[in-house]
This record gives C-alpha cells, structure tokens and sequence, in this order.
C-alpha cells in the first residue's frame, strides 16, 4: 500500500506550489512530485497589446522582481525598433537593476531562507518566519535589514519612479533621467548599502559557517546535483545582471556553451510533464534525457550560485574578494551544494553596491540625452537579463503598426524546474526513513531544498494551459518506464460552471 | 474582542505576482507593528502556515484576511472560500482581487488561444511535443491533480462575498499601512467604514493630485508613448498621450505621470462610475478637438487597442467581462 505525504502550499517562496511524496508499503520514499498548480497566460494576452506598452505590463508577473520583467521587456521592444538605446539610459537601467538585486535578495535571504538558519530547520512554524527572526537576532539587526531592504526601494524609485512594477522604460531609453539632486540624495544611500552588504556576509560567516552542523549540511548533505550552470557574463566572463552572453559550464568546470540573446532557441528547450503547468527547460543540443544527473544530462541550474560558477571572476574588487573566500571555503569551484546559492546572493550583492558606487561616480549619469525616439518599426526582438531566479528571455515580434504579435517567455524560476524536482525528490529520500512518520522540521528540511533556489512560481505560471488530448510518459533513469495515452474527449466541455 | 487577544489574519494569494505582498513588505518598520498587533496564520511568501491548519480553524476564527490576487482556477475559488468562512472580515487586496487586474487581460482571448501558444507553437518548445498538463494523471497506483483552469478570469467578489476593496497595482505602502490601523483600531473600539466600501483610496480623481499644469483639453493628434520626449510639466493628456488621471481614482501617489508615464488606472473608477473604460471613452470624447468625422477616426487611431490600454485593470470587472472569441 502506497501512502502519500503532501506540503500544501509549500511556503516561503513566491507563488503556489505543493510538494506530493509517495512512500512505498516499508515507509521508503517511492516517487516525489514537486508540482506547479498555476499558470496565468501573459504570452497569448499581451498580443494585440502596442508593443511598447508590454514593458508595463508584464512586469505583473512577478512583483517581487518586476524589474526584471521590466528591463528584459524593454530590451526585446528597443529589438523590435531596431536596438538604438541612449547610452546613458543603458546605465541608469542597470543601475536601478542594481538596486533592485539587492531589495530582492535581502528579501529573500533575510524573510524566506533565515529562518531556517536562524531559527533552526526543525523550530515550531508559528517562530519561523522573518517575525521570528527579528525577535530572535534583536530589534537593532531587524531594523537594519528593513531598513536596507527599504533604502534599495526608494533608491529605484528615485531612478526610475516606482519600484515595484515600473513604467519606466521605453523603446530607445527611459521616461526619465537623473539629475544631480537625485544623484546626491541617492550617494549617502548607496554608501549605507555598500555597508550593509559587508555585515551580511559577516552575519553568515557567524552565523552559518560558524555552525558546524550547517557547513556540513551545506557541503555534505543531500542537497547537492551533478547538473549543469548557466549565466549571463560580461566579455570578460565575469558576471553581469542586465546584459551579456549566456554561459553554460558543466559542474566540472567546462564550458558547454555561450550564446548570444538572439541565439537562445538553438540552445534552450523546454520539456512538458503532465502532471505539473510548468514546463521544464533543457540544453536542446543535448536533447532531453529525462530527469538524470550526470556529466551527458542536458540539465541545468541558473541561480546564484550557477551564475557564480559559469564566471571567471567578479566585476569589481570587494566582490571578487568575497567571491574567493566562497569558493575556498567550499572547497572547489563549480560548486554543486545547492544551499551554498544563499551565500552567492551575498556575494553578488556585494557587486550590486560595487556597481552602483561606480555609476555614481560617473559622470555621464546624469546626462539629459536619456531617450532616442526610435527611427522605424523593425519587428522583432528577443532581450535577456539574468532575474535574481534565474537568466531571464523574453523574445516579442510585432507588426508594422508596433502591435504585438507574439510573445515567448523563458522565465528564471522556469529554467531550474527539473533541478528543484530532482533535488527535492533526493532530500525527500535521504531524510525520510523508513517506518519513522516524518515530522514537520522533516518536512521543511524538504521544503529547503527548493527554497535554496528562491524560486519564484509568480514569475514562472506567466502562461496558462487547459486540456488537450495527450500522450503521457513518465521517465525513471532517463528510461521511459510508462506510457500511455488519454483523453480522446479533447479540451474539456467544462460543463462545470467556471 | 477579548482582553489581549490578538488579531487573528490571513494573508493569501490567488492568481497574483506577489507585488501586493512586497507592498505589505514596503510598509517597513510598521511590519513590527503589525506583528505586535497581530498572529499571521496564513502568509503563504513569509510564514510556514499551511491549508490544513486553515481548514482546522473554526468558522469566523480570523479577523481579517486580505486576499490578493484574481480568481483563474479551481484552487484559487476553493482557497477564497476557505478563507471567507474562517474571516470575519474579506478584503479584496489590490487591482487583481478588486477588479480581475492584469491577469484580467486572458479574457480578451481564449483559453486555447492560450494553451496553444504555450505548449505548441513557440519557439522553445521541445521539439514535437504532444504532451499537455492535466488535471489528473494517474503514475502507478496513485493520481496527481492539478487544478482546473477556468476559461476566463473573475475577481474576487464574483465568487465570495467580500467586505471591503483596496484597489492598487500594489496599493501604496501608505494606504495598506492605513487599512492596517484601520483594522487594528477596532480592537479599541474603532469602527469599520460601511461594507462595500473601497478604502485605501481617495474619491478625488488622479489629476486632481497631479502637479501637472493643465489648460484647456483640446487633442488634436494622440502620441503613443515611444513617439515623443514628454514635457514633464505639461499635462500628458495635453500633449496628446493617452492618460486615464481623468477618470480614475487617486491614492497612489500619481506614481505613472510622476514618471512621465500616462496612467493606466490600476486604482480603478471614481465613487459611483460602473463602467471605467467606458468612462474614459466619454471623457475623451469630450476632449477631441473635432466635428468632422474622418477627422475623428483619424485622431482615434492614435489610440490603438483602446480595450487593452482602457479595461487595463479590469476587464472582468467591466461591462464587456470577456470576448467569446480570440
């Protein structure tokens, strides 16, 4: 007899998602199913939408990174006008993107994963959560974290006049530049966040590597897999958020491949199950192999971490530092500890506040000339930029008049599907023993195995399916151990009322 | 209410991006104050609660909860009428629970439309693929489910009975902090405005606290947004680019023409107006500087996809409720 575990909803994430454990008749994990219970459409209803307005409006999928929406939208439509962009609206976008890695990172490390850290994975659910957190570290800790969490906000709002869902950009540069009033309110802050992105990582040198029990969780436990990595570097492979070349490198170290933006559909495809509306990206040259590890697997992880091992080096210098003690203290370089990703957002951050030092510096910043109107319509153009959840492709096309025609999206959440489902099923494994009723602290050492990827279903559930006449496969070891097919009655009558 | 007891509440999401929960979020220090005043059961982005403590709790045991998010599926329905038993209190939170909002926007095409875009034809799709999701699927001896997919989007108070609206595409962190005390202050004795009533808003209108200077509204041409540098002083409407200030209700801080960007009315209609697109095509009317009809239609056609820009938040909520056809 088959028992079966459900965590619904799995919590501390963004969006829905619930997690099905089969136990065989001895109480050992038999299958686990991480599954993706929402989708909303944007792909098919942004079409027949003015081109320019898409930026605006598919930033609501997702709030909590709505810039990178915002920015990969932008760089798709400045493609379907041909691709002049003001030069200096290139760097204020990437600035303001800055400010917004750094307002999502803080989220997430601080809100979604500390508490398993801070708290302990198995302490009572009523504590362990952010209110647990600032109760436990003190208020004066609590209050600096919202507060830089805040001060990255009011930065982007100040750059670009809202922080959640942006208006901002537009074909050929942005609505609004910076002036230097701006500029000098914005100094003091980026300073006090440069700042803050030093404590964080002090805070996780106490805190985390100062307890052997989580370096060994880190490095030794079951959340670890032998796939691959992408990211978006810059020329000279070091990583960059808003624009570059997407990097594959294997987990021993070996360039798979680079791409440019306009090359992604060579690279990338994307699998369907049917027991899940997410789909589940792959290395198309590869094929897809089914959910295996391995040195041939065509899959691969695109999070913090992952961006940090497809890079050569950090592109500025307190990061690189912060960079080289990671990869010493891991122990080698790819890294595979997937709960090592909570500390390469800190390390990133660091490069976040480095960036935008250097873009206060500069003085072309402020320049007026943040627009060109664009010459002509040319009609396509696909933009990636890498999401704090993964590299980010939007690829639009629109007709003469500039009115949208398609839409295709590889969102960042979407590209670690299949990892997120094999590491969970193996955590699931390792921890669940036999004949012992797992508890809750169990339970939610499962839930950390996605959590390390700080996946974001909002973001991922853009399009919407409903039902069609299929073929099911299910795949164990890459080998396809069942098929069948179903549902010769096509798409539903829905003779149900919705 | 009894002595120190606190506040008992839920947060949720249906068919949502999350942006109200960072609006939450970006109320800042007052998070504390709320943490003080209230016990968070439900929250799914930040506390570990999960639906079955939910369906434990008796009838009526929360206070409030604040539901975000559109209704697109079977679970979003089933979750919002969870939630409306266990609440005293049901708010619609943000532009999708008060109005359908973005995720609206599926009503103008159709859910084959839109499943055959995304598992079909695009251009990253495994090649020859015939697999779709189901809401069954049988592996091995046991069935997993996925909720069914509406084929259109309805806001919240189609389904459930709601008490109050807080419009926002999020709302502004000041208005949720207000709702918040709002709430809080009935433990006092305060009350709550009558039900139905949309708070976390003004009932002026957005350009009344715009700090554009406005003249006379006489459009000759329509720019779309990508045609011209806006003049940031200068009404937008006046400069011929499409903005829905007129017609919509202020409290968001005039954060789009702030930006120099036309609003696109996520805080939805003034007091009293059913219809907000068609609200809008009335005060444009009004404003076209013409009387000859060819002259007209050309003028119109600088404003393509009216229904989109126009119903932008809520094409459920609006008369036209959704296309029967792509």
């Amino acid at each position: 007899m088959t028992r079966r575990i459900v965590i619904d909803p799995i919590t501390r994430l963004e969006g829905h998602g619930k997690v099905e454990i089969f136990l065989d008749a001895g109480g050992a994990v038999e299958d686990c199913y991480f599954q993706i219970p929402e989708l909303r459409g944007f792909e098919r209803f942004v079409v027949g939408r003015p081109i320019e307005e898409l930026p605006r409006i598919v930033t609501r999928i997702c709030g909590v990174c709505p810039a990178s929406h915002h920015m990969a939208s932008a760089k798709a439509v400045d493609g379907c006008f041909g691709g002049e962009v003001a030069p200096v609206a290139h760097k204020l976008r990437d600035m303001y993107y800055h400010a917004h890695y750094i307002h999502s990172h803080i989220a997430h490390f601080y809100a979604l994963a500390a508490p398993d850290f801070i708290m302990g994975p198995d302490a009572d659910p009523a504590v362990r959560n952010i209110l647990g957190v600032v109760a436990k570290v003190g208020l004066e800790i609590g209050g600096q974290v919202i507060r830089a969490r805040a001060l990255a906000q009011d930065i982007q709002q100040r750059i670009g006049g809202r922080s959640t869902h942006p208006v901002w950009c537009l074909p050929g540069g942005v609505s609004k530049g910076l002036t230097q009033p701006e500029l000098e309110e914005i100094k003091p802050m980026v300073k006090e966040l440069a700042g803050f992105t030093q404590f964080s990582l002090q805070l996780f040198r106490d805190i985390v590597l100062g307890n052997k029990g989580y370096v060994d969780l880190i490095l030794n436990g079951p959340y670890s897999l032998d796939v691959h990595n992408m990211g978006l570097v810059d020329a000279d492979n070091a990583p960059n958020f808003y624009d570059g070349m997407v990097r594959v490198v294997d987990f021993e170290g070996k360039e798979i491949c680079k791409y440019k933006p306009t090359e992604y559909a060579e690279y990338v495809a994307e699998h369907v199950e049917p027991w899940s509306y997410l789909k589940f990206p792959y290395l198309k040259k590869r094929g897809w192999k089914g959910f295996v590890e391995g040195i041939d697997s065509s899959i691969y992880c695109a999070t913090p971490l992952a961006r940090l091992n497809v890079a050569d080096r950090m592109a500025t210098p307190g990061a690189e530092e912060a960079y080289q003690e990671m990869y010493t203290t891991l122990g080698r370089k790819p890294c595979k500890a997937l709960l090592a990703n909570h500390w390469a957002r800190l390390v990133e951050m660091v490069q976040n506040a480095e960036m935008m030092e250097r873009y206060c510096a500069d003085p072309e910043i402020t320049s007026d000339q943040f627009r060109v109107i664009p010459r002509g319509i040319t009609g396509e153009g696909i933009g990636i930029v890498e999401a704090m959840r993964g590299t980010l492709t939007h690829h639009y096309t629109c007709d003469d008049k500039g009115i949208c025609t398609s839409a295709n999206l590889i969102v960042g959440t979407t590209n670690n599907n299949a990892p997120i489902q094999m590491v969970t099923k193996k955590v699931a494994r390792t921890l669940i023993q036999p004949g012992k009723d797992p508890d809750q602290g169990i339970l939610n050492m499962v839930e950390m195995a996605f959590r390390a990827f700080d996946p974001c279903y909002s973001c991922a559930t853009h399009s919407l399916p409903g039902q069609m006449p299929l073929i099911v496969r299910i795949h164990k070891g890459g080998e396809v151990c069942r098929e069948f097919r179903r549902n010769v009655d096509r798409v539903r009558p829905d003779g149900a009322s919705r | 209410m009894a002595e120190n007891k606190k506040l008992q509440v839920a947060l949720y999401w249906g068919a949502a991006c999350g942006g109200c929960d960072v609006a939450v979020l970006d109320t800042n220090e007052f998070i504390l104050d709320i943490a003080r005043a209230a016990d968070i059961r439900l929250w799914p982005i930040a506390v570990d609660g999960k639906y079955k403590d939910v369906e434990a709790m008796a009838d009526g045991e929360l206070d409030l909860c604040l539901f975000n998010g559109a209704v697109r599926n079977s679970e979003n329905e089933e979750i919002a009428k969870l939630l409306r038993r266990k609440s005293k209190v049901m708010v619609a939170f943000g532009s999708c629970a008060y109005m359908g909002g973005i995720p609206g926007l599926a009503n103008l095409t159709t859910r084959e439309a839109i499943v055959d875009r995304a598992y079909f034809h695009n251009p990253s799709i495994q090649p020859g693929n015939h697999t779709m999701p189901q809401s069954e699927t049988q592996v091995g001896a046991e069935t997993l489910h996925l909720p069914r997919f509406y084929k259109r989007v309805y806001k919240l108070s189609d389904v459930v009975d709601v008490d109050y609206f807080v419009p926002g595409c999020p709302p502004a962190p000041a208005q949720v902090k207000g709702v918040v005390r709002a709430v809080i202050a009935t433990a006092d004795g305060g009350s709550l405005p009558p039900k139905g009533t949309v708070v976390g808003a003004s009932d002026r209108a957005l350009c009344d606290d715009c700090s554009r200077a406005k003249a006379e509204k006489k459009i000759a041409r329509f720019y779309r947004p990508f045609q011209v540098v806006q003049d940031p002083k200068r009404c937008l409407l006046e400069q011929g680019i499409v903005c829905m200030g007129p017609v919509t209700r202020s409290g968001c801080g005039v954060r789009c023409p702030d930006s120099n960007m036309g609003c696109r009315g996520c805080y939805g209609p003034l007091p009293g107006v059913h219809d907000h697109g068609a609200r809008f095509l009335s005060a444009l009317a009004s404003v076209i500087d013409s009387k000859d009809r060819t002259e007209i239609d050309a003028i119109l056609d600088g404003i393509p996809d009216f229904i989109g820009t126009a119903y932008r938040f809520g094409v459920p909520a609006s008369l036209l409720q959704r296309s029967v056809r792509s």
